[in-house]
Parts: C-alpha cells; sequence; structure tokens
C-alpha cells in the first residue's frame, strides 16, 4: 500500500519529519518498504512551447528544437529526441539548474551548435516512465510557468507500506491516518463530504435484489446524474499517478480515489445500459460468460459471484471485475455506484480461481468496512462536483448476512499479564480509544475491572480478548515493554540421540569425510538408476519433474554429487550425509516412515576401506558387538557388500556401489559404500564405558594360520577362535591372508596374531600350549578348516 | 735364574719407562690417524687393554726397588691417563662425526610431505545449526526435532490456520501422495514442531526447533526450494511478551556479539499474538529483519492440549541457511546445495 504524507495530513495533524514518520509507521506494523520525496527537484524546469523544429547541420541524431521559455523571443535548445511538433508544450530545464542526477545545466555547443537549456524526458523530472522522448504536457499552460506550479505538484513523501493481511483496514489512506495519529496522540478526523442531493429518487430507478445472502453482506446502490466524462482535476491525478494508478476519466479516477482513500473499492454502471433497471446478486451459473473491462471472455463457475441485470444477464463478476457491457463511456449522464461487502473467502477463491486478481478483490478478500458505504458514496460524488456531477436522493441498502460482531471482555489483569506491562485500566482503553475501540466498564467501577470493547466494524480481524490485547502492545509501543528473561528451572541440553549424531559426524570429519548436503528431491528414474526400487513417495503438485519424487535412500542424491564434482574434475571424493530418508509404510498409518540415515561414499575405493569407515563409526559410538553378513541388496555390489548386524538387528550395509550404478550415473571410480539406519542403530544399547582393570602381568603371543574354503568368511574364523581363547585372549589380529601354492585351489590361508594374558599371573608355556591347543580344534572341529604347518 | 729373570726384568722395566715419551708420540699420532669408531676401538685396546705397553710396564714395576716403582709408577699413570684421554677426545670427536653423517643420511624434505592429511569438512548449514544449538542449550534449551512430511493439521490447522484461510498462501505448499490428497504436505516451516512438542510433552517447554522446510519456490540466489529454520517455543506460567523481548536480545548479544542489539516491530501470524518481526541492530547501526515471533496465539496452546489460561508462552523462527551466508559472506543460496566440494571445503 502506498500513501503520501500530504494525503495522511489532510486526516490528522501529523507532526515530525518524514523519516521519524516512517519509523512510526514500522513501529505501528505497517512497514515501510520504501520512502520516496515526489515532486521535487523541479526548480528551473518551466513549461516551454516549441515554435520550431530544425535538423541539425553537422549531426543526424540530434535536432534544433526553437522553443518559446515565455520571454517571447526563441531559444535554440539541441535535443535528441523526435517526438514533439510545433506547438508542443514541453519541459525546459532552464540554464544553471541542477537534475535529480546532480548535472548541471550550463550552455554549451553540441557539434558547433548552441544549446541553451535542456528538454526533459519524464524519468529526468521524477515525473514517470519515459513513454517516447521528451514528456509532452497537457492541458493549457503559459510558457515561462514553473513546471511544478503548472502541474500542481507540491514537494511530498510517498511511502509504501507492506500491510499484514490481518490490516485490512490499513488498505486505505484513512487506515494508515488514524494509526499514526493514535500514536502521535493527536486528533484523527473522517472526511465528511458535503454536497445537497437532487433530482429523482434511486428507488425509482434502479431495483436491487440479493439472493445470495452469505455472498454478499451488503449492497449499496446511489445513482449521480450529470456526469461529464473528462479528465480529472490535475491534483487529482497526481495523487493516483504517485499511488501507482493510471489516471483515466474523472469517473474512474474519482472511483479509484474513494477505493484509496477510504479503502471501499466500488463500481458505477452506466444505468442507461443496465438492462431492466435492475440487479440481481447471486452465484454464477456453470458455464455462464461474461465479457470483462478489460476485453476477457470469462466463463464462469457457480464458484463465482456475479452481479445480473434486469435480464438476469451477468453484468459484473462479484467485488473482481465489472462488465464491459455497462462501462462508463463518453456518452454517459447518469451512473449507478456499487458498494458492497462480499465474503472474503468468497472472493479469494473467485479470484483464485480466475487467476484475476484486481485492487477491488485484494481488498474484499481480507475483508471490508461494512459500514463506510454512505460515506464513501458521498465522497465519491463530492469529488465529481467540480464537473457537474450530482448525487440523486434515496439509498439502496440491501443487507445479507454480515459477521456477528459481539463485544470483547478484556481483563485488565489479562493483559498485564500477557504483556509485562502495568497498565490501568484508563490507560487501556486511552489506548484503544483512538483506533476506534470504544471501551465500557463491563462490571463495577474497581480499577481493575474488565472492559467490554467494542471493535471497529473496519477491524474484522479483531474478535477475540488476544486481538485486542495485540492492539494494545501495539498502540503502546513494542518497545516500551521493558525486556526481561524468563526465570526457567528447565536444564539446556541436546538429547542423548542428538549427542551421538554429533558424536558420529565428528568421527566422519576426523576420518576425513566431507559433509554433503543434496536435496531430498530426486527425479523420475534417479532410484532406478542407483537400482533400488522405485516406490518413492511423489510431490503432487512439482514446480519441475526433476524434483518429483522424494528420496528413499541417500543413494541417489550422493551419487549425483560424485558426478556433479566429477564434472569438475574431483574424484577420489570421500563424502558423508546424515539426512531423512521417506518411505510408504508398509501398514497405513498416519504419516510416511521417514527415517534419519548416514550414508558414506568413498570415491575411488573399496570395500575394504567402506568397512574400516564403519568400524572407526562402531568404535567412536562404543558398538562392540556386530556382525558383517554377506548380503546382495539391491543396487550395491552383488559380491563385496555385508549387511550389519548389530545386537542382532540389521542396521544397514557396508560395501561397495554396483558398477551398473555407478555407470548408470556416470561415474568411473570404484565406490566405496555404507549405509546406516541412524535412528535404529543409536537406539541399540551401546556406549557402555565400564572400566577393566589393566593386566600388569606379561603378555604371550602365538600365530595360527588356517586353511580355509573361500567361502569360510575370516570374520567366523575369528569369531570361532575368540570364543575358544576365552578370558585369556587379550587381542586377536587377522595379520594375513595368502592365496596360491601350496594352498589347494578355492581356498584361502588366513593368519592370525592370539595375544594371550592372564590379570593375575605370568602364563606359563605350559597354560599358553594348552589354550592354543583348544584354540586349534575349535576351529578345526568346527569349521570347513585344516591348521597349516 | 730366577735372579737373572728378575735382572732381566728389571732391565726390561727401565727401557719400557725410558721409552714412554716416545710411546706417547706414537699413539698420539696413531690415535690422530683413525678414523672411524670401529678402529679407534682397536686402537684402544692396543694402547690400553691387557697387553698394552702401559699395562705391561705396569705389571712389571713390582720388580723395581720402592724408590724406583715409586717414580716409575707415577710416571706410568701420567702417560696411562695422557693416552686414555687421547683415546676419548677422539671417540667424542668421531662419534660427533658419526651421527652427523647418520642425520645427513636420514634428511627429509618436509615440503615435500606437506598437505596429505586433511580433515573433513561439516557442511557450512550444519556449523550454523549446531552453533545455534550450542547458544540456545546454554541459554536453558532442549532441542526438538519432527517429521519433514507433516500432516495438514500440524502444518496448518492446530497453528490457527483454518481451511482456505488468506494466510496459508503465505506460504507455497508442496503436497504428496500419502493418505488423502490434500492430507499431507512437505512441511512449509519448522513451526508443527511446536504442536508436537506440545502434544508429546509435559510443560514448561524451553525449546528450539531447527529444520529441512519446503516451498514451492524456483532455485535463486535467495530462495531454494529446500531450506532450514530454526524454531523456539517457551511455554510457562507467567511467560509474557517482556520474556519474548529479552529473550531474544539475550540470542542476538550471544550469538552475533555484545555490539548487536535487538527490536520488534509489530506483525501478523496466525499462530502468534501479539505478533512480531525481529530485527537485529547491527554495529554499524543498520538493521537486518531476522525473523518472525510473538505470544503463542491461544487457539494453538488449546491445540496443543494446554489451558492458555493456565499457560502462556512465546515463539520465535527464523531461517538458518541466511546466518551461514552471512557469517561467511556467501552471497548465493544454492550454493549451499549445490556441494561442489571446492566450496564445502572452505569452511
Amino acid at each position: 500500500m502506498k500513501v503520501l504524507l500530504s494525503w495522511l495530513q489532510e486526516f490528522a495533524p501529523l507532526c515530525g519529519d518524514p523519516v521519524e514518520i516512517g519509523d512510526q509507521l514500522s513501529g505501528l506494523g505497517l512497514a515501510v518498504e520504501e520512502m520516496t520525496v515526489v515532486g521535487g527537484g523541479l526548480d528551473g524546469v518551466v513549461v516551454a512551447r516549441v515554435v520550431n523544429l530544425r535538423p541539425h547541420p553537422d549531426a543526424d541524431r540530434i535536432q534544433l528544437v526553437d522553443v518559446d521559455d515565455g520571454s517571447g523571443s526563441a531559444l535554440q535548445i539541441c535535443c535528441g529526441a523526435f517526438n514533439m511538433s510545433v506547438g508542443d508544450l514541453v519541459p525546459l530545464a532552464t540554464l544553471g539548474t541542477t537534475m535529480v542526477n546532480g548535472m548541471e545545466i550550463a550552455r554549451r555547443k553540441m557539434r558547433g551548435e548552441w544549446s541553451n537549456g535542456m528538454l526533459c524526458a519524464a524519468s529526468e523530472i521524477g515525473l514517470g516512465e519515459d513513454e517516447d522522448g521528451i514528456m509532452l504536457l497537457e492541458g493549457s499552460m503559459e510558457p515561462g510557468t514553473s513546471l511544478a506550479e503548472a502541474l500542481e505538484l507540491h514537494p511530498d513523501v510517498l511511502y509504501d507500506l507492506e500491510v499484514n493481511p490481518n490490516r485490512p483496514d490499513a488498505m486505505s489512506v484513512v487506515g494508515v491516518a488514524r494509526d499514526l495519529a493514535a500514536r502521535q496522540g493527536v486528533k484523527f478526523t473522517m472526511p465528511e463530504p458535503s454536497g445537497a442531493d437532487m433530482g429523482d429518487d434511486v428507488v425509482s430507478r434502479m431495483a436491487v435484489e440479493v439472493l445470495d445472502i452469505d455472498l454478499c453482506g451488503r449492497f449499496v446502490g446511489r445513482v449521480v446524474d450529470g456526469i461529464q466524462v473528462g479528465p480529472s482535476p490535475r491534483w487529482l491525478a497526481n495523487r493516483l499517478t504517485a499511488l501507482g494508478m493510471r489516471p483515466i476519466n474523472n469517473v474512474v479516477d474519482a472511483s479509484n480515489y474513494v477505493m484509496l482513500e477510504l479503502g471501499q473499492p466500488n463500481h458505477t454502471y452506466d444505468l442507461a445500459a443496465v438492462e431492466g433497471a435492475a440487479l440481481r446478486v447471486r452465484r454464477a451459473l456453470e458455464g455462464e460468460t461474461i465479457k470483462t473491462l478489460d476485453g476477457v471472455v470469462r466463463t464462469l463457475t457457480t464458484a463465482d459471484g456475479v452481479i445480473a441485470d434486469g435480464a438476469d444477464t451477468v453484468i459484473g463478476i462479484a467485488g473482481i471485475m465489472g462488465g464491459a457491457s455497462t462501462e462508463v463511456s463518453d456518452g454517459t449522464t447518469s451512473i449507478l455506484l456499487e458498494m458492497a461487502w462480499w465474503d472474503p473467502m468468497a472472493i479469494a477463491t473467485s479470484s483464485r480461481r480466475l487467476g484475476l486478481r484486481s485492487e477491488a478483490s485484494a481488498r474484499f478478500e481480507r475483508g471490508t468496512d461494512p459500514e463506510v458505504a454512505e460515506l464513501a458514496m458521498r465522497r465519491f460524488a463530492e469529488l465529481l462536483v467540480d464537473s457537474g456531477a450530482t448525487l440523486a436522493p434515496g439509498i439502496i441498502d440491501v443487507r445479507g448476512n454480515l459477521p456477528d460482531r459481539p463485544p470483547v471482555r478484556v481483563r485488565i489483569e489479562r493483559v498485564n499479564a500477557l504483556l509485562g506491562t502495568r497498565l490501568t485500566r484508563d490507560e487501556v482503553s486511552g489506548l484503544l480509544g483512538p483506533i476506534g475501540f470504544v471501551s465500557q466498564l463491563a462490571f463495577d467501577d474497581s480499577p481493575s475491572s474488565d472492559l467490554e470493547v467494542t471493535v471497529p466494524s473496519f477491524r474484522p480481524d479483531s474478535a477475540t480478548e488476544i486481538d485486542v490485547v495485540e492492539e494494545i502492545a501495539r498502540i503502546h509501543g513494542y518497545d516500551r515493554i521493558i525486556p526481561t528473561l524468563p526465570s526457567s528451572t528447565i536444564t539446556g541440553a541436546l538429547t542423548p540421540y542428538q549427542q551421538d549424531r554429533r558424536r558420529v559426524r565428528d568421527a566422519m570429519v576426523g576420518i576425513g569425510l566431507d559433509e554433503v548436503m543434496p536435496v531430498p528431491f530426486l527425479a523420475p528414474g534417479d532410484l532406478e538408476s542407483a537400482g533400488l526400487p522405485a516406490d518413492g513417495i511423489t510431490v503432487t503438485n512439482p514446480l519441475v519433474a526433476e524434483e518429483s519424487v522424494m528420496r528413499a535412500s541417500l543413494r541417489p542424491g550422493i551419487l549425483k554429487t560424485l558426478a556433479y564434482n566429477a564434472s569438475h574434475r574431483l574424484q577420489g571424493l570421500g563424502l558423508f550425509e546424515i539426512g531423512h530418508v521417506y518411505r510408504r509404510p508398509d501398514v497405513e498409518q498416519p504419516l510416511p516412515d521417514e527415517r534419519e540415515h548416514l550414508a558414506v561414499a568413498l570415491g575411488g575405493r573399496d570395500a575394504g576401506e567402506a568397512v574400516a569407515v564403519w568400524s572407526a563409526l562402531a568404535d567412536a559410538l562404543d558398538t562392540r558387538r556386530y556382525n558383517l553378513v554377506a548380503d546382495e541388496p539391491p543396487g550395491l555390489h552383488a559380491t563385496r557388500t555385508a549387511r550389519i548386524e548389530v545386537a542382532d538387528s540389521p542396521v544397514g550395509h557396508v560395501g561397495e556401489i554396483d558398477p551398473s550404478a555407478l555407470a548408470a550415473y556416470g561415474i568411473t571410480e570404484r565406490v566405496g559404500w555404507l549405509e546406516v539406519d541412524l535412528e535404529t542403530l543409536l537406539a541399540i544399547p551401546h556406549g557402555e564405558r565400564s572400566y577393566k582393570r589393566v593386566s600388569r602381568y606379561p603378555s604371550s603371543d602365538i600365530d595360527l594360520a588356517f586353511e580355509v574354503e573361500e567361502g569360510t568368511p575370516a570374520g567366523v574364523v575369528g569369531t570361532c577362535l575368540r570364543e575358544a581363547a576365552g578370558d585369556l585372549l587379550a587381542d586377536l589380529s587377522l595379520f594375513d591372508v595368502f592365496r596360491g601354492p601350496p594352498v589347494s585351489e578355492g581356498r584361502r590361508s588366513l593368519a592370525f596374531t592370539l595375544r594371550f594374558q592372564a590379570d593375575d599371573r605370568t602364563l606359563t608355556d605350559a597354560e599358553v600350549a594348552e589354550v592354543r591347543k583348544i584354540c586349534i580344534d575349535a576351529v578345526q572341529s568346527m569349521l570347513p578348516a585344516t591348521l597349516r604347518g | 735364574m730366577r735372579l737373572w729373570r728378575n735382572s732381566q726384568k728389571v732391565l726390561k722395566v727401565s727401557l719400557m719407562i725410558s721409552n714412554l715419551d716416545q710411546h706417547l708420540d706414537e699413539a698420539a699420532r696413531a690415535v690422530g690417524s683413525v678414523h672411524d669408531l670401529d678402529a679407534l676401538r682397536v686402537l684402544d685396546g692396543e694402547l690400553l687393554g691387557k697387553t698394552s705397553v702401559v699395562t705391561e710396564a705396569r705389571r712389571a714395576l713390582g720388580s723395581l726397588d720402592p724408590d724406583q716403582r715409586r717414580d716409575a709408577g707415577r710416571r706410568l699413570n701420567e702417560v696411562r691417563n695422557e693416552l686414555e684421554r687421547l683415546v676419548s677426545e677422539r671417540r667424542t670427536a668421531l662419534e660427533v662425526v658419526a651421527r652427523s653423517a647418520t642425520l645427513e643420511a636420514e634428511r627429509l624434505d618436509l615440503t615435500e610431505l606437506d598437505g596429505n592429511k586433511r580433515l573433513g569438512h561439516r557442511h557450512v548449514v550444519t556449523q550454523t545449526w549446531e552453533r545455534l544449538e550450542d547458544v540456545f542449550v546454554g541459554m536453558g534449551y532442549t532441542v526438538a526435532e519432527g517429521p519433514e512430511i507433516e500432516d495438514e493439521w500440524h502444518n496448518f490447522g492446530a497453528l490457527n490456520f483454518p481451511p482456505g484461510h488468506p494466510a496459508r498462501d503465505m506460504y507455497d505448499t508442496l503436497y504428496v501422495d500419502h493418505g488423502a490428497p490434500g492430507s499431507t504436505l512437505l512441511r512449509t516451516h519448522t513451526s508443527p514442531v511446536q504442536i508436537r512438542v506440545m502434544e508429546e510433552g509435559e510443560p514448561p517447554f524451553y525449546s528450539i526447533m531447527p529444520g529441512r522446510v519446503f516451498r514451492s519456490d524456483t532455485a535463486d540466489a535467495t530462495h531454494m526450494p529446500v531450506f532450514h529454520q530454526i524454531e523456539g517455543l517457551v511455554v510457562d506460567q507467567g511467560i509474557t511478551f517482556g520474556d519474548l523481548a529479552g529473550t531474544l536480545e539475550a540470542f542476538t548479544r550471544a550469538y552475533f556479539g555484545h555490539d548487536f542489539t535487538s527490536r520488534l516491530r509489530p506483525s501478523y501470524f496466525p499462530f502468534t499474538e501479539p505478533s512480531a518481526e525481529f530485527d537485529i541492530q547491527r554495529p554499524d547501526g543498520t538493521w537486518l529483519e531476522l525473523g518472525g515471533c510473538g505470544m503463542v496465539h491461544p487457539s494453538v496452546l488449546a491445540a496443543g492440549g494446554l489451558d492458555p489460561e493456565e499457560w502462556s508462552g512465546f515463539a520465535f523462527g527464523f531461517g538458518l541457511d541466511r546466518l551461514a551466508l552471512m557469517r561467511h559472506g556467501i552471497d548465493d543460496l544454492r550454493e549451499l546445495f549445490r556441494n561442489d566440494l571446492r566450496f564445502l571445503g572452505q569452511f
């Protein structure tokens, strides 16, 4: 919403400089997005008449213009524009003028010809956009008159305000002025239009029937006679221009002016063009059409409200746009002025469906003041009075369903308890009064008693006690509420899960992996390319198809990231991501399955390195008991992948990406892979760190090498050894894997070092020999394995 | 025979004593010409060992008469000490040479080896996220999270956006194919977690809720269809608007620094009332709009299962990514999600 300071000042004697007033507006919740000084910078610019146009002897792109600047003699100007003709009135920046951009106009030669000033384009003097060159002035003006005087322009301040959806009243100049006056403590007065009614009573000239009383809460109509369509007075046109509306003619301009000033959108019908001298307000029939003012034929549905004429032909879309058939034209002599209150939801729905937003619909869908129509009608007529228009007596006023606005009970104690203030009852009603909220005592006259507050008709947003509390805070000033801190008994902390997640992240970063954050949207086919089932949750209204599938795995996003970096010659990357994945639930439940996963990709590295990352992770979380079980999940390398089981629960997979998935993503290096369901993993008890005494006795090492089949995992041999050795085993490590002669084909040799140690004594050779034998026997008896010599 | 032998010995000892000076000269020359420690060890044996001249002479001293024995013994000690000194000095000198030869052989150019190991980097959004968590945990808050795919009730209905409410237009919502059409969506803000916190726990609540949110926005330098927010919720007895102002001021100083300050301006959100915009003022005096806040609307408390007459509270929320951009002077939001290692590695 744009407002001019001079316009605001018509309703309240506002004081303070424009910046101060801007700050007050922001402090009232009407944030100033932009503040501009308009109508200034015209000192030295005068009206000039073009008396002669001559080609420049030495240049094609400029011409010589002789102008009359009021002195009577012709003044030669060099000009680069060619849009003017002899007789045109144009703005002339005289010698010595400083332009808005700081340029000073001096007498100078252009290609050998003197230029004694500059003819101006509209943008050069802050009067709008350039159309085609020099600004051509309309109307009769004396050459030599200052342009500001001729155009009736005065320096003014224009505020562009951000108006929140709960403040329909601030979509008007009076609404903004009322707030400012309340803040400044100065008197606010609504306009008081003058003018007498004349002519034939409206009741005999027009009948109105409201068929849908939910759609139309109030329909007010009056007739204005003596219409002579012509240009608006300059001051009025200037104000519309400043607020971003193009002046059209006096009738349309007065209509817009009233809407901007009072917030009441309105519509003018050429009275003679309304068939049957009757209006019917109803819902459109399915498929009904209307040609709107903008010349477009629109097909309507029952979602749209319409105004139909006496023949029941649609002549306007309720609250959004009028029809072309009853448009005011040059020949119009009498108009019917409509001011209505439309149901905000109905207008919002209809305007959205039609894809048609107008200044009127923007106001109706936020909720207009149902009680301002009479005043606004007289204001409209007043604006046209100089052109000879008169308001006919009588008023059509049909009421439908308007929202009920009962008074609001406001407890002073509650106000102070919520705001942290110590306002008295009188102070509260003193804050509310100037913005039209009328307070009465609810009960007795004790200072703490409740108030019964009547909310003004222009504040449809305010209906409950908390709404009124907000108004009290706003007018009192948020900046006057003293900051305090709550006295909490809560201890701040991360949850164990959040702490563990940080530990996971620290471990990943510590081993040199970089965290990535791809967007969780995938394109159709991304999951399939990664070898995963194509059953992702989909977005039903995606902006682009590439963002229409929610990831069911972190894999596609990370593979895309690897491919993206590879395209910039960055390979061999170690990446990790912690993020949500979304899956269709197996059973019906309110929301999809959403879980937090960790994924690690190791570019150019194999499954072994991925296992190392897993073991570092297990170490970081103190997850000691886990098994790696060979597995072939979709999308992972069939012979190089294991399922990770912790406490017998599967928590994820470690291995490598399936080469065909790599190919589908255009990745040319091996990719080691780890993906873990963090929520499952972290829910399994872990992180136990109880003390175990360090033995002070010497330890003994023995090496054992077994020949086993390729199908026997080293992990199984290790587990077997660990179980057989029992408490005496201090450490076990696989130090060599050997294939080839003398080990037979299809088998391999696994060599382990076992370190034995007791807590309470030095082990004897005999004891070590005994446990060694137990270990060998266990492996040989339980597994297809033989001890190597 | 014995006498002869003895006289022979006396003769020999006399001779040896008289030749000691010459022996010393020869020994010094020999020591000086030795160039490695092994050779010095051999020479050490020859000059001072069991079969050396000085040891032999010492052994023969007994055959001298006491006077001679005393003089010869003293002289022999002097020579022996001198020999030991010669050998020891030479050994020290040779050890210095040998040590520097060893070290020289191990010389490394460390600049050849620099830069082979690096730590990974947490994503710049994570860094901001954790920094915010740390500030609020320090202020006594817990951290809550909720699902990114939400139901319509938690995202809108419970937050006082009735169906068809024009304020829903402020959010360009993306819906997903779960449940009835329009029932399930990608949460447009972190505010639904407020409702979940109230539903799942017992007041008082002092929580922040960082998280990922979604809007149907075309990506540009300042918009992404996916971004991050942080939400705050306090519900307790006697919470006031003053508490909101004070809390945000305390946060501003803790997070941005003591030369920053904050202000509240009236605004509108369906789920808070009174509502405010939360601005911070930089040390140079300029203001920056950071986010929205307000007193939790009574309907929202009721939707969370709390009696608004007993409990009151405030909530606030702001964009997290923008803080990351600001901290590092990044001018394009899209960089955060492009995952170019040349970008990620900078932070």
